[in-house]
């Protein structure tokens, strides 16, 4: 047996992106943001716990948790929260 | 203000970690793992990160992780330490705990590995209790506070881990908050620079367990930066750097009550209590800037 095989064995997790299945249905408010307000500083960018938002502060819903930490913290208050319908 | 663009736009946390939404504990990691980059191994004891990595066979960190017995993390993390520097390689070994096993649990192989020398970096990421568990009293938990294990609010104080690693003379130590990112990536980036054990103490509000609304995390860890009940600095060899949030809560404080009122674990908190911590605020500023002064 070569080493990698023996690795093969050990209980190793690797990385995935949705490892913990897409968390973006857990969301009870989404973000939707204002273009028209938004100067792109992109603090929420910085805030997201989870950096769900990408450098053109696009926000990936499929994984977005909805806790607010964007809306709350935007100083242009271009980002608000709307209750998602089921 | 610091500018964003030093710091990497890589993502060694992937889309998602199965932390709690507005969970600062992955806000801060995130942080740490952009400013210690791929070279780098993660040591976990039992905490909410050991549980939010994410599902076997898959994981969302996308650095080698070791996870590691509660009470065991900073003796592993030794060992790795100095197998890695034997087989001449620099990578950065990092142990990431919570508070229970800082303060509590994990203190016996902390201690011993400060006093060995351990080219390691401590991060104790803070929420001041129990969280994986379902918010127990920890060590961390600052008096008034309600746990599961104080339905009454604690009667003792939180206990200060960090004179006791001052007690050890690291080359680096410093307190951060995860409300401050580009600080805390700073510090990290400092921290790793040193050959030799160095310690960052994150303050990571916890929405569940703290009972405030998820958006409030950051504004939490601001709010307890500005009250001055965390303050921010940094000891390089003995000599302490008050950072400039903390001197401006130093001059002007917020009222204590901003931080605690939105907080559900301080609600019904005796007023007896809140004197007291807001006390102990004045004379912990007093010590550090006499401190500061001194060096």
């Amino acid at each position: 047996m070569t080493p990698s095989q023996k690795r093969e064995r050990l209980a190793m997790s690797r990385p995935l992106e949705g490892a913990t299945g897409k968390t973006g249905t857990w969301r009870v408010f989404r973000p939707v943001v204002d273009k028209e307000t938004c100067n792109a500083c992109g603090l929420c960018a910085t805030y997201c716990p989870d950096g769900v938002i990408s450098d053109d502060l696009e926000i990936d819903l499929t994984y977005c948790k909805g806790c607010g930490i964007c809306a709350n913290e935007c100083p242009k208050k271009a980002i608000a929260m709307v209750r998602e319908e089921k | 203000m610091d500018t964003i663009a030093e710091i990497p736009k890589e993502e060694y946390v992937l889309k998602c970690s199965s932390a709690c939404a507005g969970c600062s504990d992955s806000l801060a990691l995130r942080y740490v793992l952009k400013a210690a980059g791929p070279d780098t191994v993660l040591v976990i004891p039992a905490c909410c990160t050991s549980v939010i990595q994410g599902i076997y066979p898959n994981t969302a960190f996308n650095v080698p992780v070791y996870n590691i017995a509660f009470g065991a993390a900073a003796a592993c993390a030794s060992g790795m330490s100095n197998a890695f520097r034997a087989a001449g390689k620099k990578t950065n070994v990092i142990v990431y705990a919570g508070d229970g096993g800082t303060l509590d649990i994990g203190i016996q192989a902390m201690s011993g590995a400060f006093e060995r020398g351990t080219d390691f970096l401590y991060i104790c990421y803070d929420n001041e209790a129990y969280g994986n568990t379902g918010m127990q009293r920890s060590g961390a938990t600052p008096l008034g506070a309600k746990t599961t294990t104080t339905p009454t609010g604690k009667t003792d104080f939180k206990k200060d881990i960090d004179g006791i690693i001052a007690a050890h003379n690291p080359p680096y130590m410093a307190t951060a908050a995860a409300a401050y990112p580009q600080d805390l990536f700073k510090k990290v980036q400092k921290a790793l620079s040193f050959r030799g054990p160095s310690f960052i103490h994150v303050l990571a509000p916890c929405p569940p367990g703290w009972r405030y609304s998820t958006e409030k995390t950051v504004e939490m860890g601001k709010l307890a930066v500005k009250s001055g009940i965390w303050v921010l600095y940094e000891r390089e060899y003995g000599k302490l750097t008050m950072g400039a949030q903390s001197k401006v809560a130093m001059k002007k404080p917020i009222p204590l009550e901003d931080y605690l009122s939105p907080q559900g674990r301080f609600k019904g908190i005796d007023p007896k209590n809140v004197e007291i911590l807001k006390q102990r605020i004045q004379k912990n500023f007093a010590k550090l800037s006499a401190e500061e002064a001194a060096s």
